[in-house]
């Protein structure tokens, strides 16, 4: 799947970083969501756990097109490389008027891989309103040490994102990143195509890194969420900076010397 | 805490005028381990059955902090301790740390 990619740039993976999440709205054009709209509500056939992208989904069905818009291929590339494992994906629908919220979780079990991480495409086909129940997702919950729906009984946190969007957004979300579907108080059936996929490369350097150096890079990551509570926030900029350094290969980048000090440790004597 | 011994919730003994007593349920996570500082998350649950709040049903919190709950009625039944972290994961992040369940009892009998 070699088509025309729009890679990401230094300060949107550093958002990605800082937030677990990167959302391009309205990418997918109409006609393809109203196509969409139909492949999804007749299922998508699984694929085998670890199938390597190009031979998941056959040349010219929607999903292997809407994998090659130039904005998602290239921030899926951008993310975790050429080639990626098709790890699983699902079609989720929320009942109108029915069921109820998700609790608040992260998808598989605990991941705590410090220098490689997955990531979920979410696409939805449809306009989606507050009452529709759109994903709920936390920014900056990603690197939490949490397993699956622990979290459920979190049911709000300051600054969280209830998904409005428009048709034909795209969110990739970080494996870790808490999240549920809300509860459908609309009268409409809404549809999310989820697929999560495993890098086969180091993840390092993958985006367009001619900005590498741009002042928003660090802006973005020194990012403070409104649920962090004051001290754990300082930890979660710890956190950020290996990550962003195993991202980069910069083994001295730091945010106002959070890792230097603590790392510290001369061994040199005095003469 | 047992809240029963000061506000037991009776069985229904024919008379009418009697309380029957509901838990409703507030956490509050804060900011810090002070009741005072500000309110970063919260859940509810209502024992009356007369709402059903659940996962991502707002954006604003219902109190400012813990304190502000307290003004407003609710009483304070458990603190989350202060655990010094594992040797060796002094910089992991997980659950949030400062969480305060506050409850209401509710006579499901009276108007709301």
């Amino acid at each position: 799947m070699e088509n025309r990619q729009e890679l990401l740039n230094s300060v949107q993976m550093a958002r990605f970083v800082a937030s677990g999440s990167l959302r391009l709205d309205a990418v997918v054009p109409a006609e393809m969501n109203a196509e969409g709209l139909a492949v999804l509500a007749d299922g998508v056939p699984p694929v085998p756990y670890g199938t390597p992208l190009s031979d998941a989904y056959a040349q010219g069905s929607f999903v292997r097109r809407l994998l090659e818009l130039p904005q998602v291929a290239g921030a899926l590339r951008s993310l975790v490389g050429p080639e990626p494992w098709v790890d699983h994906h699902f079609v989720h629908t929320r009942e109108p008027h029915g069921g109820t919220a998700q609790a608040l979780h992260g998808d598989a079990i605990i991941d705590v891989r410090p220098d490689a991480f997955d990531v979920q495409l979410m696409y939805y086909p449809q306009a989606v309103t507050l009452e529709m129940g759109g994903t709920l997702s936390v920014p900056g919950s990603h690197l939490r040490r949490t397993n699956e729906s622990d979290t459920g009984r979190y049911q709000n946190l300051r600054g969280q994102d209830r998904l409005v969007c428009p048709a034909g957004t795209v969110v990739f979300l970080h494996h870790g990143i808490w999240h549920g579907g809300r509860r459908n108080d609309s009268d409409t059936l809404r549809y999310m195509f989820k697929i999560r996929f495993n890098p086969r490369v180091r993840q390092r350097r993958l985006w367009d890194t001619s900005d590498l150096h741009d002042p928003q890079v660090t802006a973005e990551l020194d990012a403070m969420f409104p649920w962090y509570e004051g001290a754990t926030g300082r930890l979660e900029r710890y956190n950020r900076i290996l990550l962003w350094r195993e991202l980069t290969g910069d083994d001295g980048f730091d945010l106002d010397h959070w890792v230097t000090r603590v790392a510290n440790r001369p061994k040199g004597t005095v003469a | 805490m047992t809240t029963e011994a000061t506000l037991p919730a009776r069985a229904d003994t024919g008379d009418a005028t009697a309380p029957v007593l509901r838990q409703q349920v507030l956490v509050l996570y804060l900011a810090d381990s002070a009741l005072d500082s500000h309110v970063v998350g919260w859940s509810r649950y209502d024992g009356t059955g007369r709402t059903s709040p659940t996962t991502g049903d707002s954006d604003e919190p219902p109190y400012d902090s813990g304190v502000a709950a307290l003004r407003d009625g609710w009483r304070l039944f458990q603190a989350a301790q202060l655990i010094p972290p594992y040797p060796g994961h002094e910089y992991d992040v997980s659950f949030l740390k400062h969480e305060f369940f506050f409850e209401r009892l509710v006579d499901v009998r009276a108007q709301p």
